[in-house]
């Protein structure tokens, strides 16, 4: 008897912390996403879902726009990571770990100040631009910091470790006897890449795009560091609801907006690959 | 049969020769990638011994290293270091415990609920930060709960456990079963069996989940500001200053906590290595 609770009760603290930590607030933010008030009068429980049709007619655009910067940024990950993990998996040998220990020193430099030292590399006369410009090899005029570019490539820039690392791990974990017999079977190069390799990395790329899509949509520090009134994303939207304008209702129906088009999007994208990977992905 | 045996060497030679080259191509690419992460590091560095005369810290003026002799002149910056210091530290150490518990038991025990639990642990790892401190907000208003500093540590914790049981968890699988059935047929207890077989297999897994953990407090931002209210962390006195102006002493201290990070994995991975080749 004992022994059928150990399993329990070693999950017991984490479990309640989860609980009143994780659970809880999500539960609440629903609650206050149904009410209306303000800070002053108080709030009142009213299950209206004005805050959610408010929120989306308003926002919408904002919407759209993080969505549209999470894609491109999550491509661009895709397509800088996987020739990357490809690389370290097949061809680093003995040094696969000194290569990752090299892709994650991004990680050793807070987030915020690795944004920060961006906005000092492509600052207009910065390092790089003003170089450029006093050699008269760009235009004057020429900028890159508050355009989509900037923060595309800012938030490319700060979530690619998180690309590269599960694909990393799929190929890794590609018994390669399977290639050489797709080899030995005359597959070419090519398409004993499309055909072998490619699909059995496929649950790294499906893990990489979850851990990438989600924050970047999410993030609101590299359009409001790197970005101009053009980009700002739903995030920072939410941002400022709580922090400048204290309207609690609105930023919680924001907030469950913006959970559920995610939770969506991973649902369709799971579909299309299938759940198993789903499952794999979970189970990781 | 016999005939396309010659052919073999042949066909396989040229294709070698290639495989070189393409592999120079992309170990070419990878150093560019990993010169593109690096960038902003350097600048980082580079500008925490820049002889800066205005407020703002983007144009080299030459070296100095006044900024390291001045290291703690922000009074506010350097409680934020320590604010974080010390909440990565006891937010590292009720999380290993509590994660290391968690992963061993989804790691050793089959039981009831684990499909259910491994989806929460899925659940806390890939939702946005941005709705985790969103909703612990909305939480702390509603309850009237001041924010600060006991605030920040309980959602650190909350995010970081997660991570910690999923790598005890994955060091945890691999054990084989018949080295704690060893033991206990040797007349070990429970608890002996824990601490002298059980953890020191899975040790590596905490030490990495611990350093991880170490990791995500002390950088995280987003929930930090929706939960901190007036006790600031490094990443928040960070961001408050690129309105007025980031003192080079920044940059000082995230060289210094840099290079300690780097001399933490640096040590740990030449252990692992070393215990690798015992094994």
């Amino acid at each position: 008897m004992a022994r059928r609770l150990t399993p329990y009760l070693m999950m017991l603290p984490a479990g309640l912390w989860l609980a009143v930590f994780f659970a809880v607030p999500l539960i609440v933010m629903a609650s206050l996403s149904l009410q209306e008030g303000n800070l002053v009068d108080g709030f009142r429980q009213t299950f209206h879902w004005q805050n959610y049709t408010d929120g989306l007619s308003t926002y919408g655009d904002k919407f759209v726009r993080s969505l549209w910067y999470g894609l491109l940024a999550t491509l661009a990950c895709i397509a800088i990571a996987y020739p990357v993990a490809y690389w370290i998996a097949f061809r680093a040998g003995d040094h696969k770990s000194t290569y990752l220990f090299l892709l994650l020193l991004p990680f050793f430099v807070s987030f915020i100040l690795r944004t920060v030292s961006w906005k000092f590399v492509l600052a207009d006369n910065g390092v790089v631009l003003g170089t450029l410009k006093d050699r008269g090899l760009l235009p004057d005029d020429f900028h890159v910091l508050q355009t989509t570019f900037a923060v595309v490539a800012g938030l490319t820039y700060n979530f690619l470790p998180f690309m590269v690392l599960p694909i990393y791990v799929a190929l890794e974990r590609i018994d390669h006897r399977v290639v050489e017999a797709a080899r030995d079977l005359y597959a070419g190069r090519v398409q004993a890449f499309v055909r072998v390799v490619l699909p059995l990395s496929l649950p790294g790329v499906f893990a990489g795009v979850i851990m990438t899509f989600v924050p970047v949509s999410a993030d609101y520090v590299n359009a409001a560091v790197l970005g101009g009134p053009d980009n700002t994303m739903i995030g920072n939207v939410i941002q400022s609801e709580y922090f400048n304008n204290s309207n609690y209702p609105t930023a919680s129906a924001l907030s469950f907006t913006l959970m559920a088009i995610l939770l969506l999007g991973i649902f369709l994208y799971a579909r299309v690959l299938g759940t198993k990977d789903v499952l794999e992905a979970a189970g990781r | 049969m016999t005939t396309t045996t010659p052919v073999e060497p042949v066909r396989k030679r040229p294709a070698r020769r290639r495989v070189a080259r393409r592999g120079l191509g992309l170990r070419i690419y990878t150093w560019l990638v990993i010169a593109w992460l690096v960038l902003p590091i350097g600048v980082m560095i580079a500008f925490g011994f820049n002889d800066t005369t205005s407020k703002f810290n983007f144009e080299w003026e030459g070296f100095t290293l006044k900024w390291y002799a001045d290291l703690f002149d922000h009074e506010d910056l350097t409680t934020a270091l320590i604010n974080s210091i010390t909440i990565a530290l006891a937010s590292t150490a009720i999380t290993t415990v509590l994660g290391t518990l968690v992963g061993l038991a989804l790691g050793r025990y089959a039981f009831r609920g684990k499909g259910l639990s491994n989806l929460v642990l899925f659940a806390a790892i890939s939702s946005p930060e941005l709705v985790m401190g969103a909703s612990l907000l909305s939480m702390f208003v509603t309850l009237n709960t001041p924010r600060g500093y006991g605030t920040v540590l309980v959602s650190h914790v909350m995010f970081s456990i997660a991570f910690v049981a999923m790598t005890v968890r994955a060091r945890a699988v691999g054990l084989d079963p018949s080295i704690e059935e060893a033991a206990r047929d040797l007349g070990a207890g429970p608890w002996t069996t824990f601490r002298l077989v059980t953890l020191p297999l899975v040790l590596p897994g905490v030490v990495s989940g611990a350093l991880l953990a170490f990791a995500l407090s002390i950088d995280d931002f987003i929930i930090t500001n929706f939960t901190s209210g007036s006790t600031v962390t490094f990443p928040l006195w960070v961001w408050g200053s690129t309105r007025t102006g980031t003192p080079p002493q920044v940059n000082v201290m995230g060289t210094l906590l840099f290079a300690a990070g780097v001399l933490i994995a640096v040590i740990n991975l030449v252990g692992s290595r070393r215990r690798a080749r015992r094994a």
